[in-house]
This record gives C-alpha cells, structure tokens and sequence, in this order.
C-alpha cells in the first residue's frame, strides 16, 4: 500500500475505535442508569421495579410529615390525587420541600411496600411544578377541581 | 413615561437590526460601498437603543415602579438596592433583554477592534449579527415583554426569588451571557467566511481572539454558577449535570474545540472545514442551552413556570439557524481546500484527538441531556438520565484528554517522531508517577483515582514546563527573551496548567469528601474527618426583608478552636420561602460547611448538614488560570495585525 494511504488508513482506524469505545462506555453507562419515572398509582399497582432506583413523583400529602425527635430521619406521603405511597428518607428536606408542593423523589421500594429515598427534590421556584408531577396531576384532577 | 420609553427603545433597536442585517449584505452582494458602510453605524445605534432599554427597566426597579408587571413579580420595596438592580435579570423577561444587551455588546465590539479588518468582511459579520438580533429582539417584543403593564398596579411588589437574592447571581448571569453571546461573533465570522469563500490564515487569526474571549467568558460563567450552587443552594455540591448546568458545558467543549482546531487553520492552513463546523456548533449549542432554559421542557433546578409558546418560538429560531447555516456550509464546504499536508506523528494529529474527545465529550453529554425529551415526545415514558452516566462516559474521555495534553504540546507541526521524544517522555512519566504516588500517599487514604489525577496533573505541569523551557532552547532565558515571549504562548501554558490544577480539585474532592446529615442538639458535638463541630444552639434573627435562625457551631481540631461558623435559615417575608444560608469556612486546601436543615424535637436541637470538602477551591481556582491564559491569549498582539 502506498506509504500515504497507509498512513491515512491507521488514522482513520484510530479514530473509528476510538468512537468505536466511547459509544460502547456511553451505551452501557445509558442502560445502567436510565431511571424509570412512575407515579404513586404506577407503584401501587406494582409496575415499578423492586430491586433497582427509580423516581417517583407527586404532591406531599397535607399532614403527613412525621419527623423524628433525635436522628435526621422523616416520614411522609406522596400522592397522585389517586393512590398515595409512604417515604421514608434519612437527611435533610430541601428547603422548597412542604405539604402540598409538588416534588420528585428518587429510591427504591423496600419489603413493605414504603419508598426510601435517597434523594427528595423540590425546585427553585415555589410556582414550579416539575413536568412530570404536573403530567400526573392533569390527568386524575381532583374532585373540588370542576372542569 | 419610562417604560413606554423603554419599549420604544427596544423597538428602535430592532429597526437598527434590520438596517444592519440587509443593507451591507445586499451591499457587498451588489458592490455598492456606501451601502456596506451603513454596517458600523447600523451596529451602534442598534446597541446604543439596546443599552437605553435596558436603562429604562434597571430605572424601574431602582423605583420600585409596580405598575410594570415584571418589576412586580420580581422586585419588592425592602429589597436591598444592588439585588433591585440584579433583579432586572432575575427572571425570564429581563435576562432576555440581557442577552440582547450582550449581544449588542459584542456587536459594538466588532465594530470597534476591526479597523484593519476589510469593511466587506466587517459588513458581512455585522449583518449575520444584525440577523440574530433580530430573532432575539423580536422574540422579546412578542412573546416576553419586559415593560408591560399592569392595572390596576400592587402598592408592593412580589420580591424576587430569595435564593436569588446573592452577589453570585448579580454576577453569574451576565458573565455566563457574554459567554454565551460571545460565541456568535465566531459563528458570524464563520459564515462571513463561506458568503466571501475566503477561509485564509487571516481569517482564522481574525477571528481567534474572539473565540478566546467569548471562551473565557464562558469558563469564568459556568465556574461562577459552579460557586454559587456550592455555597447557596445549601447542597454543597459543586456540579451536578442538571441539564441546564450541561447547556453551559456543551458550547464550552465546542469552544474548547474550535480554540485548538482555529491554530491548526490558522498555522498550518488544515481544518479549515472542520474548525467553520464547530463555530457553527458551538453557537447552535448556546442557543439550544437558550431553549432548554428558556422553554421549561426539562426538569431541572432552574426550570422556571413558562409558557410553551416561548418555547415554540426559539425552537423555530434554532432551526433556522442551524439549518441555515448547515446548508450553507453544504454548499460551500466542496470549495474549502485544506492547504497543507501532515504525518501521522505531528501537532496536527495532536490536536485532531484533542478535537475527537471533546467533540465525543460534548455527544455524549447531549445525548444524556437530550434522550428524556425525546423519549417523553415519543410517549415512550418518563425517564431521566442521572449523575452516575455523565461521570462514567465523561471521566474516561477526560483521561486520554488530559494525558494527551502533555505530550500534544511538545509534538512539533508537519512532521516528529517518537525517537526523538521516547527518552524524555519516559523520564517526566517516571517523576509524573512518583510524584503522584507521593501526593497519593499524603492524603488521608490511598486511593486508585487520587494517584491517577494527581499524576496526570504533575505530567501536565511538568511538560508544560518543560515546553516552555524548549522555546529558549540554548539561550539563556532573561527578561528581555521573556518579554518578546508572545502572550499567546504564556496564555497556552497557563491555561493548561490550570486544567491540572481543576483535575487535582475535582478528583480529591469527589475521592476525599465526607458529608454527614445529624442532629444536634445545643451542647452535642459530632467529629468528622479530624474536625469536631459543636452545636452551641441557635438564636433568632431579623434582617432587612427576611426572618429566620442563627446558628453558632464551634469546630475544632486537636483541642484548638480552628474556626467560628454561624449557618442561616432565613424566611423571606413576601414570598415564605426558607433560605439555607450555610456557613463555609474556605481554605486552600479543605472546606469546611455548615448548614442548617430543620429544627427537630423540644430541646432546641437541628438537623445540620456538615462537610469536609477537600480541595474543592482547587475547582474554581483551576477554571479562573484558565480564564486568565485564554485572557493573555486573546490579547495578544499579533492577532491584531490585518494581514
């Protein structure tokens, strides 16, 4: 082979393997940590998975919150306006989190049936309602919401 | 009167725009020079009524004038004055007047450091400017008027976001902007090149200072945001692939890019195709980061409420954009003929890798940003793409980047070899390793990651060194030799020493931190990495529009009291949102935060969220080297020669 094809031929293999690898990093990296969005309703009919991370999102239900007198640890409940799930997180509430605002929680189920969260998110903006959580409320308005 | 005045204003902006964006391109089309020289002018009354209208809205929150719905949803009597000012952009409507005023900035610019520029190419890039002005202003006018009123008025206004109420936000915003911004003079230089078929050496260096500014923009933006999400948002985290924060990164690895591939174009005369391609990229990037922010679509901790038109009309600017200036690069890139040829071990190669990674980089990051949206239009589901993805595809691209960096600055152009460079190149790895496993072995633990960014980061610093030496060669170095030294080339070595020094703060941040959540009541104290923080209790307090606690932790190391930290929770009168102000004692080589979580139990106790963030500093300290070698760069004297 001529000397300069040659030399092009080594760069342009180089090149597609490089690629050829970091598609492969990003593919598997994508399928480990794909998370699955679902609402109270989806978890209690037991579409969510049991053994892996997923988000879960809705309204805290007013009341609910229960926390604990000597450790960092809290209770509370999240709703779809259909079907309401118990979380239960260890650490500190973002500072937007309250009853009745809208918020996305990531975790895992445990035996009975309670979400412990790793992760509690409520955003910057107290009118902000992630669109996931919003997508969920439209669907099952609640019964004081005439159409 | 104001701001009606100002929405005057703004609309002669967009009449400038026009003038601007036809004129002297019909002119240099046609051949009719007094038409091309309308572009100067043009430019500056387009800026010149930018400026007026961003004037008249920083006049209406200065006098709390509530009769403008904006000011009343963003502003309040009892806000401070400087966050009245910074308020302007706090929001939708006025970071967008922002991003026309830096737009009109950077065209004002032109128009000022190209006197030896050739006034066609000048009325060529002023026009593609004009254009997308033209798109911003009236996006503005239509869907996001910041100067609409309200009847009847509210005697007070609504306040601003509290977590906004920060000097980071006074600045964060308007660095991030000229960043984002900046990045459109390089695309107009770009298609000004393809309308004119001229892609020379002089084109690459005229348009390579601009590159560098807007980049150093950008870097000391995305670092700003990086800061303050560190220390105001309570989390204590300093990056967290939120996809708007990954809209700021993407144009950043493009301009990275086409920083690197602009010394090919402009050196050697090779990558000339390629380095248009990022310009083009890199701008679509920060009008696509425009629409993500702006248009709600996404989860993230800046989404905003917004409506969906908007959302519709920058998608729409996008398209056109992108679209318009692929095809033109369609028709035009058969014309463009790279000049020169090189062999398989040169710079060119070097930095054609460099280009790969951050290009594949940048891929993979729109890819995670971009693959919940398309799944949730297709109605597929709901899924989010988390931290753990960007760092597990990003790490391992870094890492051949990063050892790459030290060899691609020694290689020479055209043509090297490996014989010449083996034997010093074995060396300083030998000494990069040892020094690496030391700096490991200081540490609190060995670890696998530390060794390997604290070795990368003493291969990067010695060859940098090493190069700079070479440039002497047998001279001796004195001041006079390092005074003729272009800026350039200490701009180079200096910004990629600070990739070492971010390297070091990101890996032993991420390696060596310790967070803990506790609760504690007055009198406990809990030990964390050698430090004891003791909680003595909190006090109320009054500030000048929020209410809230003080709390007063005593940490100490080895019996010594080593610092006194007084961590906030602040509730903001108007809109009743709590405020984490976390208390951070900063070093140079650890951070200690303190903040507030809630009050737990009767006995006075708080669940507090305390840290030991080692090197973080290092983060931001790196980012700022490297904005200040893309600033000697930019600066250099013979970017500004005219031929």
């Amino acid at each position: 082979m001529h000397p300069l094809r040659k030399r092009r031929l080594i760069l342009i293999l180089v090149m597609v393997s490089g690629i050829a690898v970091a598609t492969g990093f990003a593919l598997v990296a994508f399928n480990q940590n794909l998370m699955f969005f679902f609402t109270p309703s989806d978890v209690k009919a037991g579409k969510a998975p049991s053994n892996r991370l997923f988000r879960m999102g809705g309204m805290v239900v007013d009341g609910s919150v229960k926390k604990s007198d000597t450790s960092t640890e809290v209770w509370f409940d999240i709703t779809d306006n259909e079907k309401t799930v118990t979380v239960k997180y260890n650490g500190i509430l973002p500072d937007l989190f309250r009853e009745g605002q809208g918020i996305i929680t990531k975790g895992k189920l445990n035996e009975k049936g309670e979400f412990i969260a790793e992760e509690v998110l409520a955003k910057h903006d107290e009118n902000y309602m992630p669109p996931e959580v919003a997508a969920t409320m439209k669907k099952k308005k609640p019964a004081y919401i005439k159409e | 009167m104001i701001p009606e005045f100002g929405q005057f204003a703004l609309v002669m902006a967009l009449v400038s725009a026009l003038v601007q964006a036809t004129l002297p391109l019909i002119g240099t089309a046609k051949n009719i020079p007094a038409w091309v020289s309308v572009a100067r002018p043009a430019a500056q009354a387009q800026f010149l009524s930018l400026l007026i209208s961003f004037g008249c809205l920083v006049y209406v929150f200065i006098q709390n004038d509530f009769t403008v719905l904006y000011a009343a949803e963003n502003s309040n009597t009892k806000l401070p004055l400087a966050f009245r000012i910074s308020a302007v952009w706090g929001a939708h409507e006025g970071s967008l007047l922002l991003w026309a005023l830096a737009l009109g900035l950077w065209t004002y610019a032109v128009t000022i450091f190209s006197k030896k520029i050739p006034d066609v190419m000048i009325a060529r890039v002023l026009s593609v400017m004009g254009l997308i002005s033209i798109g911003f202003i009236l996006f503005i006018l239509v869907t996001s008027n910041p100067f609409e009123r309200i009847f009847p008025a509210p005697l007070e206004g609504r306040d601003l976001n509290p977590l906004l109420q920060d000097f980071g936000l006074v600045i964060h915003p308007p660095m991030l902007y000229m960043g984002y911004v900046g990045l459109s003079v390089a695309f107009a230089f770009a298609i000004a090149a393809m309308l004119a078929g001229r892609l020379d050496a002089a084109w690459a260096r005229w348009s390579r200072p601009w590159t560098n500014i807007a980049w150093v923009f950008l870097t000391v933006g995305i670092a700003l945001g990086s800061w303050w999400a560190y220390y105001e948002l309570g989390w204590g985290g300093w990056w967290f692939w939120d996809p708007v924060e990954n809209a700021s990164f993407m144009p950043w690895l493009a301009a990275t890019a086409r920083i690197h591939s602009l010394a090919v174009t402009e050196k050697r005369g090779s990558f000339k195709a390629w380095t248009v391609l990022l310009a083009i990229f890199a701008f679509s990037l920060s009008l696509l980061g425009t629409f993500l922010v702006r248009s709600g679509v996404l989860t993230s901790v800046h989404s905003f409420a917004s409506d969906p038109e908007r959302g519709l009309f920058i998608l729409v600017f996008l398209v056109i954009v992108v679209g318009g200036s692929l095809s033109l690069y369609a028709w035009r890139a058969p014309t463009i003929k790279s000049t020169s040829r090189f062999a398989l071990f040169s710079k060119e190669t070097a930095l054609l890798l460099n280009n790969i990674l951050l290009v594949v980089a940048a891929a993979s990051i729109l890819l995670g940003t971009l693959y919940p949206l398309i799944i949730d239009a297709l109605g597929v589901g709901k899924i989010s793409v988390g931290p753990p993805y960007f760092n597990s595809v990003f790490v391992p691209i870094m890492v051949p980047l990063v050892a790459l960096m030290g060899v691609g600055v020694l290689v020479r152009w055209k043509q090297d070899s490996l014989q010449r460079m083996q034997k010093h190149l074995l060396i300083y790895l030998f000494i990069s390793v040892a020094l690496g496993v030391l700096s490991t072995l200081a540490m609190p633990r060995f670890t696998t990651g530390g060794m390997i960014a604290t070795t990368l980061a003493w291969w990067v610093v010695l060859n940098m060194g090493y190069s700079f030496k070479q440039r002497f060669k047998a001279k001796a170095i004195s001041w006079q030799s390092l005074k003729k030294t272009p800026r350039a080339i200490y701009g180079m070595h200096i910004a990629h020493v600070g990739i070492a020094v971010f390297t070091v703060g990101v890996t032993l941040t991420s390696v060596y931190s310790t967070e803990k959540d506790v609760m504690l009541t007055p009198g406990e104290s809990y030990s964390l990495a050698g430090y004891d923080f003791k909680f003595t209790g909190s006090k109320q307090m009054t500030g000048p529009n929020y209410q809230g606690y003080r709390g007063h932790v005593i940490v100490s190391k080895d019996g010594q009291v080593i610092a006194d930290m007084e961590p906030e929770k602040r509730v903001y009168n108007v809109r009743r949102n709590p405020m984490t102000e976390a208390a951070i004692d900063a070093g140079f080589t650890r951070d200690l935060f303190v903040a507030m979580g809630e009050p737990r139990g009767k006995q006075g106790g708080w669940a507090l969220r305390i840290y030991h963030k080692p090197f973080i500093r290092w983060i931001w300290l790196g980012a700022l080297i490297m904005a200040f070698g893309g600033l000697l760069s930019a600066t250099d004297k013979r970017y500004r020669k005219a031929k």
